[in-house]
């Protein structure tokens, strides 16, 4: 089993807390699902104080938390929004997210391995979102990354994997890195085929939390996430195209 | 002096990033940045602010 910094985790589904309907609503989509990450983010505070209440919330899940940087589009913004993540949330974990595109929220790969370096270089247990590139994947690595997280598809898009290839190539390119999809999953079938390519979790929130039953869907998640997961270890067979048959031939009475 | 907080421009008394936070009333596990570098908490008291410091202050919030 493949570990995230050392640490086991106990369940393949890593949840998101952002957009639920409210905080009952997600704490339940966590307790059914039995997600044991938990991303979560830093906001502009004021007197009012709504990020305690928030944290203390997060804490009762007994979850790992996960950290992001997410909306940064420097090394430096990220850097510093690492550092004040840790200092919060009190933990060397960081989802590092360094943003090269508007539209499509593609990661700018040359930024993320320059803040990975520096973050690595200063003791964090750098997570990076990711494309499927191997040599970005590579370049990772050799800056200190110990797990990626390449992305399915678009953050929020609900489209899947929509490079299964490249998420393959990536899987047996680093056959003893932790891999995570990470984006752009919209459909327990999704969550499960990323599993069954040996990825070692996933990570999602748009499909939960706007989903009309965001608990229902966060079983379905967990579920399909395990499947994925047995189906992988358990050696699947290749398709083939012609068919071969599965009940014995020896034997069968001559009635013809 | 006039500074700037989470955006926002304000006339403070304070003169430490501590007492500014002690001043906006906020408290709790938050993080500080002064015109865009960390500050860390064990060193809120000793950093003095100057006219025109941009100075942000977050906290634990939803994310994905």
């Amino acid at each position: 089993m493949r570990r995230f910094y050392g640490v086991d985790l106990r369940d393949p589904l890593m949840l998101g807390t952002a957009q639920y309907p409210s905080p009952a609503i997600l704490a339940e989509a966590f307790r059914v699902s039995g997600a044991g990450v938990a991303t979560v983010s830093l906001r502009r505070e004021g007197a009012g104080g709504a990020g305690q209440s928030f944290w203390a919330m997060i804490r009762e899940l007994g979850v790992r938390v996960l950290p992001n940087t997410a909306g940064c589009h420097s090394v430096k913004e990220a850097v510093t929004t690492a550092h004040m993540a840790r200092e919060v949330f009190d933990t060397p974990w960081i989802k590092l997210e360094v943003i090269g595109h508007t539209d499509s929220l593609q990661p700018d790969v040359f930024q993320l391995v320059e803040a990975a370096r520096i973050l690595t270089g200063e003791g964090f247990q750098v997570f990076p979102y990711c494309t499927e590139d191997l040599v970005v994947g590579e370049r990772l690595l050799a800056a200190g990354c110990e797990v990626l997280m390449p992305w399915g598809a678009p953050i929020g898009s609900g489209r899947g994997l929509t490079n299964e290839y490249g998420l393959r190539a990536l899987r047996s390119e680093f056959p003893d890195v932790p891999l995570v999809v990470d984006a752009g999953i919209g459909l327990p079938s999704h969550a499960a085929r990323a599993m069954e390519l040996g990825y070692d979790a996933v990570l999602l929130n748009t499909a939960v939390a706007r989903a009309g039953d965001p608990v229902e869907m966060a079983r379905a998640m967990a579920l399909a996430a395990r499947a994925g997961q047995s189906a992988y270890r358990a050696d699947p067979i290749e398709p083939r195209d012609m068919a071969t048959a599965s009940t014995p031939v020896i034997g069968k009475a001559f009635l013809t | 002096m006039k500074i700037v907080l989470n955006g926002e421009p304000q006339e403070v008394e304070a003169r430490s990033l501590a007492a500014l936070l002690e001043e906006a009333g906020i408290s709790g596990r938050v993080a500080t940045a002064v015109n865009e570098a960390f500050v860390p908490s064990a060193l809120r008291s000793r950093h003095m602010l100057a006219e025109g410091d941009r100075i942000e202050v977050v906290a634990p919030m939803q994310g994905g």
